[in-house]
C-alpha cells in the first residue's frame, strides 16, 4: 500500500506541479506572444528605428523588421501593402495619403550639416550664406578665395584653391531637403535645378551615400559637401557656419535643430507636412527635416506599429539624442497619438471593428 | 527468355543515352530562354523610355530627375571610355605576366605568382573600390594628375586629355583600379594558353637558333592568338559591367567631356545608384532598364567584333 501510496503522491504532485507551473507561466506566455512588424524605407532613420527596436523588445513584445532600401522603396512598398510601415525622409502628398487610405506621422528630426575640408581652416570657422552655396554648386563660384567669400570670412587666410563640389550620388531625402533649401535660397537655382531627390548637378562629383560624402570630402583638398549631422560628428568633419533667417551666423548643434523645430508651425501642418527650413528661431539651424512613418489606417498591423513607436515617443528620446537625431517636441508627439486615435491605429483601439 | 532479356538490355541501352541527350537539349533551351526572356523583359520595361525619348535617348546628355529627362550618353561614353582604358593597361601587363610565369620564371617559383594572381582574382570588387579611394586617389591627386598635366599641358589636343580640377577622381582613375581587377582574369587565360602551346614547336624554333623573342613573336604568339583575344573579351565584359569599384572612384557624374580628370559615370553605376530612389513604373526606371538594354548590346557589340576580328585573322593565313 505505502508503495502504491507513494507513487500516487509522486504522481499527485508531479500533476500539481505541472499544473502551478502552467498556470504561473501562461501570463507570461500570453503577454511575451511576440509579433514581428516588418517596415522598408529610409536609410537616415535606419539605424534609429534598429535601436529603438532592440531596446524596446522586452516591453512591447513587437519585433521590428526593418530594411533601409530608400525612401521610395518604403513609399512603393506600403502602397504595394507588402510592408506593415514604410519610412521616408519626406512627407508624402495628400493625394497618395488618401488614395491610399495610409496615415503619416514624423518621428525624428535631423540636420543637414555643410561640410568643407580646407586647408588652414579650423572646425566650424567658415561661414557661408545659401545664395554663395547655391553659385558654388551651380558653378558660378569655383576657388576658395572668390571675394564673395572672402567678404564673408575677412579673419580667415582662404587658400586659393579649386572647389571639388561634393553632392549624393544615389537618389537620397538628404539631397532633397539640401536642394529645398537652395530653391529657397536662390531664385537661379530655383529655375534651373529645382529640388529632388537626386538632380542635374551641373559641376561637382557624386558619391554614394552619407558615409561616402563624408570620407570623400575629408579625402578632397578643397572639398564641399553635404552630410546628416551625425555623419558630419562621427567623421569629425569641419562644418561651416551658416546664415539663418533671423541673419544670425549658426553653427549646427543638438541646440540649433531643436531651436528650429520649435519654430516651425508643426500644429497647423497638415498630415505634419511642416516646412523645417529657414524656420524663424533666433538660433535656428536653416536645414532641417524631420523623417516620417506611413502605415495603414484602420488596420490590425498598424497597431503594433504604433504600440513601437508610442514606447520610442516615451522611452527612446535617449536613444535618439546619443545617435544624434532630435526628438520631436512634447506638443507634436501628443498630437501623433490624436491621430492614431483617429484614424483607429492606436494600440488598442477597437475602431477597427466598428468600421468593418 | 533469352530474346525477352536481349530486349530488355537493347532498350536500356537506348532510353539512357535519350534520357542524357534529352537532359542537354533541355540545359542548352533553357539557357537560350532564360536568355531571351533576359533581352524581352529588359526592352520590355525600357520600352516607355525608348519612346519618350527616342533615338535622343543614346545622343543626349542630359539626366535630370527634376524636369524628367533621361538620357545615355554620358553614361555610355564612360562605360566605353573606362574600359578601354582599363583594357589597354591591363592588355600589356597581363601578356608579360603570363609570359614570364610560364616560360621565363622556374615552375617553382611561378606557383607561387600564380597563386597570387588567382587571389587577386577572387578579391571581392568593393575591396578594390575601398582601395581605389583611400590608397589610389589620394595618390593620382597629389602625383600622377599634376605630373600629366606638367608633360601635357602645353600640347595641342592632348591637353584637352587632361585638363580640368586634379581631384585625384575621374576616368583615368577608374580605368586604372578596372585594370587592376582584369588583369588576372586575362593572365589566367593567357598563362593556360601559353602552357598549351606544344613544347616540340618551340624546341624546333630554338633549335635553329631562334631567340627567345622570334619564338614568342612567330611561334607562341599565332599558336595562342585566339585564346588571348578570348581572355581580353572576358576581361573587357568585366570591366563594362563592374559598378561598385568603379561608384567609388568616378565622380558619378553625368557629363561626358575630353578630360580624363572629369568625374563621369558608367551605365552599371549609374544603375546601381538610382535603381533604390526610383518609383516603380515610373519614366526613370523604365530609363535604367533602357540604359540596361544598351550595357547588353554593348557587351554584344564587344563579342561579335572580337569574333569578327578571329575570322579575318585566320582568313589572311
Amino acid at each position: 500500500m505505502s508503495y502504491f501510496n507513494n507513487k500516487k503522491n509522486q504522481v499527485v504532485s508531479l500533476f500539481g506541479l505541472s499544473f502551478a507551473l502552467f498556470a504561473f507561466a501562461s501570463p507570461f506566455v500570453y503577454a511575451q506572444e511576440i509579433q514581428t512588424i516588418t517596415g522598408v524605407g529610409s536609410s537616415f532613420a535606419a539605424p534609429l528605428y534598429q535601436n529603438w527596436a532592440a531596446s524596446s523588445i522586452k516591453e512591447t513584445a513587437i519585433k521590428v523588421n526593418y530594411q533601409p532600401l530608400g525612401s521610395s522603396a518604403g513609399q512603393n512598398q506600403i502602397i504595394a501593402k507588402t510592408v506593415n510601415f514604410g519610412a521616408l525622409d519626406m512627407p508624402t502628398s495628400v493625394e497618395q495619403l488618401t488614395e491610399n487610405n495610409l496615415v503619416q506621422f514624423p518621428t525624428a528630426m535631423g540636420g543637414v550639416a555643410v561640410v568643407v575640408n580646407l586647408p588652414g581652416i579650423k572646425e566650424h570657422q567658415l561661414k557661408l550664406t545659401g545664395e554663395i552655396i547655391a553659385d558654388i554648386y551651380s558653378g558660378k563660384i569655383t576657388k576658395w578665395n572668390d571675394p564673395r567669400i572672402v567678404a564673408l570670412n575677412k579673419e580667415l587666410q582662404l587658400p586659393a584653391i579649386d572647389i571639388a563640389q561634393i553632392y549624393r550620388a544615389d537618389g537620397s531625402g538628404t539631397t532633397k531637403v539640401f536642394t529645398s533649401y537652395l530653391v529657397k535660397q536662390s531664385d537661379d537655382w530655383k529655375k534651373t535645378y529645382g529640388s529632388n531627390t537626386s538632380i542635374a548637378w551641373p559641376v561637382g562629383m557624386g558619391a554614394r551615400g552619407n558615409a561616402s560624402v563624408a570620407s570623400m570630402v575629408k579625402n578632397i583638398s578643397g572639398g564641399i559637401g553635404y552630410v546628416e549631422y551625425a555623419y558630419a560628428l562621427q567623421n569629425h568633419l569641419n562644418t561651416a557656419q551658416l546664415k539663418n533667417v533671423a541673419g544670425d551666423f549658426v553653427t549646427i548643434s543638438e541646440g540649433t535643430i531643436q531651436a528650429a523645430a520649435k519654430a516651425a508651425d508643426w500644429l497647423h501642418a497638415k498630415n505634419y507636412d511642416v516646412d523645417l527650413i529657414d524656420t524663424k528661431g533666433e538660433d535656428a539651424w536653416p536645414i532641417v527635416s524631420a523623417t516620417y512613418i506611413l502605415v495603414p489606417a484602420y488596420n490590425h498591423k498598424s497597431q503594433d506599429v504604433t504600440k513601437f513607436f508610442k514606447w520610442a515617443f516615451t522611452k527612446g528620446d535617449a536613444i535618439a539624442t546619443k545617435l544624434h537625431y532630435i526628438p520631436l517636441p512634447i506638443v507634436v508627439k501628443e498630437k501623433i497619438e490624436k491621430t492614431w486615435e483617429y484614424a483607429g491605429i492606436a494600440a488598442g483601439s477597437s475602431q477597427i471593428k466598428k468600421i468593418k | 527468355m533469352m530474346p525477352l532479356k536481349k530486349s530488355n538490355h537493347r532498350s536500356e541501352k537506348k532510353i539512357i543515352p535519350l534520357f542524357f541527350s534529352g537532359m542537354t537539349w533541355f540545359s542548352s533551351v533553357l539557357i537560350l530562354l532564360i536568355f531571351l526572356g533576359l533581352i524581352l523583359e529588359l526592352f520590355g520595361q525600357g520600352q516607355l523610355a525608348f519612346s519618350t525619348f527616342g533615338f535622343d535617348f543614346l545622343t543626349n546628355e542630359v539626366w535630370n530627375p527634376v524636369t524628367k529627362q533621361f538620357s545615355a550618353r554620358a553614361a555610355l561614353i564612360g562605360t566605353l571610355v573606362s574600359s578601354f582604358i582599363g583594357v589597354m593597361i591591363a592588355l600589356p601587363v597581363s601578356f608579360g605576366c603570363a609570359y614570364c610565369l610560364s616560360e621565363i620564371l622556374p615552375k617553382k617559383v611561378a606557383k607561387y605568382i600564380t597563386a597570387a594572381t588567382q587571389l587577386l582574382a577572387a578579391i571581392p570588387s568593393i575591396i578594390f573600390g575601398m582601395w581605389g579611394f583611400f590608397v589610389v586617389v589620394p595618390g593620382m591627386a597629389n602625383y600622377v594628375q599634376p605630373f600629366l598635366k606638367w608633360i601635357f599641358g602645353d600640347v595641342p589636343f592632348l591637353q584637352l586629355l587632361f585638363s580640368g580640377g586634379t581631384f585625384g577622381i575621374g576616368i583615368l582613375t577608374a580605368g586604372i583600379i578596372l585594370a587592376v581587377m582584369i588583369t588576372p582574369f586575362i593572365t589566367a587565360v593567357m598563362q593556360e594558353a601559353f602552357s598549351n602551346t606544344p613544347a616540340m614547336l618551340k624546341e624546333s624554333a630554338y633549335s635553329l637558333g631562334a631567340t627567345r623573342w622570334e619564338v614568342m613573336h612567330h611561334v607562341t604568339l599565332p599558336w595562342v592568338q585566339k585564346v588571348v583575344v578570348g581572355g581580353v573579351v572576358l576581361g573587357w565584359g568585366r570591366a563594362l559591367g563592374e559598378t561598385m569599384a568603379v561608384t567609388f572612384v568616378i565622380g558619378n557624374a553625368h557629363h561626358a567631356g575630353w578630360s580624363l580628370f572629369m568625374p563621369s559615370n558608367t551605365i552599371a553605376s549609374l544603375i546601381a545608384l538610382e535603381f533604390p530612389e526610383s518609383a516603380a513604373g515610373s519614366l526613370k526606371m523604365s530609363s535604367l532598364m533602357a540604359l540596361g538594354s544598351v550595357l547588353m548590346l554593348i557587351s554584344f557589340i564587344v563579342l561579335f567584333c572580337s569574333q569578327f576580328l578571329l575570322r579575318q585573322v585566320f582568313k589572311t593565313r
